[in-house]
């Protein structure tokens, strides 16, 4: 039976990729583990192997084609003695092992790539008074991604006590990518691999912190920082105050926080509240590009240990971020991502993203929803935060925590102490369900905050 | 769990006979069933790894996914020498493990699929899988954290004088995590009935051994009294011997032992590592010169033990397994809604 090649999703995140080159041609014997053809994302390169023996009898994708959607057939492999002409597609054979939940759409009309998934991020596009003179020198198009490694580069280029070390930050161009091409400018010496022991160089930098220097700590994500939590908690957040202020922390300890995809439940873990809890911490938690850059580069240039919890599934999203190499923001101010007068939704980090479409879908619905993407968990802003809860008198949190000791139940204490009067209806959050996070496609969406539980939840604080 | 039956092939009728060794550098040589066994369960673990590559790249996979290829011999070694109701333990590239232990591949791969019939019931995916039935405790995604665990699992075995004994594996660049020394500790303390298993792959994701580790890994139990050796962990037969001997070692109430086995991963770290950071040609020597499966095959043909058409059975009933392992994983319904809220917590 003709077999369809099909373009292979290679990472959790992955909806699409370019064919980039063929290494077989048409009419080629090909065996399986032979390498077919070169693919790439935006992370990396990887080539498609044969995993059936035939012979390569047409290419249906030419190389250089972007934007292949995730399982768009792009060759047909024939067994010896089969002819051209039984290949027609769809053969069927795809179908059979579809998961339940996809739609059962012919396959030649999957050629079309897609939407893809992530382009529909809401786009940052209000500036606050405060950041327009950032903006004013002009602006260009980068992703969380580069925005993160920009503002390392130059604050590295800046200060050369800066280093940065972690697993897989040099050689391997970081985990996700971060780092890419920062061992090339920076060198060795200031971006550095470790071993597989997280408690024991987090404890190092701290040190090395102590002495003078300025460490950046790239976990490979957040979960594995559980293994220096002691280090990050008892040494770096309370030394200052124990050495009745001899000895300053400035380190910075960052990574990918938060579920990302089907990753399982020791893998995906909002951190937020566990740091929030913490004094002698500073923690940040951007959601966009320009939020990445200019949080990072303050983070950086901040005296005292910084937690700062990026999300995987926002660094390939694009966003306009200001040219001017001073753009720094400040820690502990939130910002209006979007104006409006009856509901006040408080979130950070990538349920901005979705509080956004929730309040684009609810002003269809006459609600008009003002949006306030924290930056800074701690210190939190109290000021913008308490304002625009008097402002609009109705109040929902997003966040990917847990309910219990969430960020929301902090918003709630400050809707308490600070707008008990201007409250018309019950503080509202939402979360992640209160379960580890489970694997199966279908539970893992149940559980993760999604935009019509912030649709419903703000429905029920508006009485509609 | 009475729905996983295991599968271990029927013995192709032959005639038992005495092998004429023409190579006896083993001291532990297995039978012909016991041979036939762990042959098929070799090409059993490689063939459903690939069908899980095909399978991840089609999107019926998500997350993360380690594939064992190349690194079969290992676990097939040390199974072949322990008693079923030890206990075993691994890290996050798990499949390889589940199978040997005879876990069905049917559960496995839904697992992967993360449909209900899984063995977490699609709960805990690739890196999360355990078998109470078979004494499998997982399937950890914390590198280090399966080697406080199967120290606490011998723990229980000397607690409870059961004479059974902990099997520990973990990679090379867990070796290094701070949890693994203070497990050396107290159980050469404590003479625990613990075999520390160390798989070096020649890699920790996309670091490589000599990049990663200061000294010889074999060595990391000396000072506490833990006697070490390296293994060939390309050689099944190398692997069942030294495996033999430790788990003698560690009966007689000796305490811990570890044992380095080199071996080596075809794949990429996981389905999302290109692999960059060698050389193709290394991969393809090692693939030519020292695979497990070819090299074991031609070894038990040279000698006598099993003859073509019984490895055409074999390689024909997994070729059966696989189809319809792969039917199952992809038929299987996902989880009832209602599973998002069990198994938090047990009724007190
Ligand atoms: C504490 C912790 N840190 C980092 C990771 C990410 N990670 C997963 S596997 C891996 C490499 C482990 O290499 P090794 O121990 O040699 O095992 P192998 O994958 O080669 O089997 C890393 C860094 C993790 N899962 N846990
Ligand atoms: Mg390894």
């Amino acid at each position: 039976m003709p077999i369809n090649v099909l373009m292979p999703a290679l990472s959790p995140t992955m909806t699409e990729g370019t064919l980039a080159t063929w290494k077989k041609k048409e009419g080629d014997t090909v065996k399986a583990g032979d390498v077919l053809a070169e693919i790439e994302t935006d992370k990396a390169t990887m080539e498609v192997e044969a995993v059936d023996e035939g012979i390569l009898s047409k290419i249906l994708i030419a190389e250089g084609t972007e934007n292949v959607a995730v399982n768009t057939p792009i060759a047909i492999i024939l067994e010896e003695g089969e002819s051209a002409d039984q290949a027609a597609f769809p053969t069927g054979n795809e179908k059979s092992v579809a998961p339940p939940d996809q739609k059962e759409e012919p396959l030649a009309c999957s050629l079309k790539a897609p939407e893809p998934k992530h382009s529909e991020e809401p786009k940052a596009t209000r500036v606050s008074v405060d950041e327009e003179k950032f903006y004013a020198k002009g602006t260009k198009t980068m992703t969380v991604r580069e925005a993160l490694r920009e503002a390392m580069s130059e604050e590295m280029r800046r200060d050369e006590k800066i280093y940065l070390m972690g697993e897989e930050v040099a050689e391997y161009n970081g985990a996700y990518k971060i780092s890419q091409g920062m061992l090339d400018e920076f060198g060795p010496k200031r971006v550095i691999d470790t071993p597989i022991t997280e408690q024991g160089f987090a404890g190092l930098a701290v040190g090395s912190a102590f002495n003078g220097l300025r460490p950046i700590i790239e976990f490979m994500t957040m979960n594995f920082a559980m293994q220096a939590i002691d280090q990050i908690i008892n040494s770096a957040a309370k030394t200052l105050y124990m050495s009745g202020g001899q000895l300053g922390c400035p380190i910075v300890f960052r990574g990918p926080n938060g579920a990302a995809a089907r990753v399982g439940a020791q893998h995906s873990q909002d951190f937020s509240s566990w740091y929030a809890n913490i004094p002698g911490l500073k923690v940040l938690s951007p959601w966009s590009a320009a939020d990445a850059k200019g949080l990072m580069k303050a983070a950086i240039r901040d005296p005292n240990p910084v937690v700062f919890l990026e999300n995987e599934v926002m660094y390939g999203q694009s966003f306009e971020v200001p040219v001017d190499e001073d753009f720094v923001l400040p820690i502990g101010k939130a910002k209006i991502e979007r104006e409006g007068k009856d509901v006040t939704i408080i979130s950070y980090s990538i349920m901005v993203g979705k509080a956004l479409k929730a309040a684009e879908a609810l002003a269809g619905q006459g609600i008009d929803a003002e949006v306030v993407n924290l930056r800074s968990i701690r210190p939190l802003d109290v000021e913008t935060i308490a304002a625009s809860i008097r402002k609009t008198s109705r109040v929902v949190s997003v966040e990917e925590c847990w309910p219990v000791c969430g960020i929301g139940s902090e918003i709630a204490a400050i809707a308490m102490e600070e707008c008990f009067d201007y409250l018309d209806a019950p503080f509202k959050r939402v979360t992640q369900k209160n379960v580890p996070l489970p694997y199966a496609a279908n539970l893992e969406k149940l559980a993760l905050p999604q935009v019509e539980d912030i649709i419903a939840a703000v429905k029920e604080v508006c009485n509609r | 769990m009475s729905i996983f039956k295991s599968k271990t092939p029927e013995a192709a009728p032959a005639p038992a006979q005495e092998p004429a060794l023409r190579n006896s550098k083993y001291k532990h040589l297995p039978d012909k069933d016991q041979a036939m066994k762990m042959y098929h369960d070799m090409l059993l673990i490689r063939r459903f790894e690939e069908k899980a590559g095909q399978l991840y790249g089609m999107g019926l996979i998500g997350g993360f996914c380690h594939l064992y290829i190349g690194q079969e011999a290992v676990v097939t070694g040390f199974t072949s020498a322990q008693d079923k109701d030890d206990t075993v333990i691994t890290t996050y590239r798990d499949h390889g493990q589940m199978l040997a232990v005879d876990m069905d591949p049917r559960g496995v791969m839904a697992e992967l699929t993360g449909r209900s019939g899984g063995y977490s019931r699609g709960k805990g995916g690739s890196m999360h899988m355990f078998s109470r039935e078979k004494n499998f405790y997982g399937g950890h995604g914390i590198v280090g954290a399966s080697v406080a665990l199967g120290t606490g699992l011998a723990f229980t075995h000397k607690y409870n004088n059961d004479g059974k004994i902990n099997l520990c594996y973990f990679g090379d660049g867990a070796s290094h995590q701070g949890q693994v020394y203070e497990s050396f500790n107290m159980a050469a303390l404590w003479k625990l009935p613990v075999l520390y298993i160390i798989e070096n792959n020649g890699y920790a994701m996309g670091t490589s051994v000599a990049r990663h580790a200061a000294g010889d890994l074999y060595k990391r139990g000396e000072g506490y009294g833990i006697p070490g050796k390296v293994v060939d962990g390309m050689d099944v037969l190398a692997v069942r011997d030294a495996a033999v001997e430790a788990m003698e070692y560690i009966r007689a109430g000796n305490g811990p032992m570890l044992l380095e086995v080199k071996t080596y991963r075809y794949r990429g770290h996981s389905m999302s590592d290109p692999a960059k950071y060698r050389q193709k040609e290394e991969v393809e020597k090692m693939r030519e010169e020292r695979d497990p499966i070819t090299n074991f095959k031609a070894f038990l043909i040279e000698n006598d033990m099993v003859s073509g058409e019984e490895f055409d059975v074999i390689e024909k009933q997994i070729k059966q397994t696989i189809k319809e392992t792969e039917e199952f994983a992809t038929t299987s319904p996902e989880p009832d809604p209602s599973e998002l809220w069990t198994d938090v917590l047990l009724e007190a």
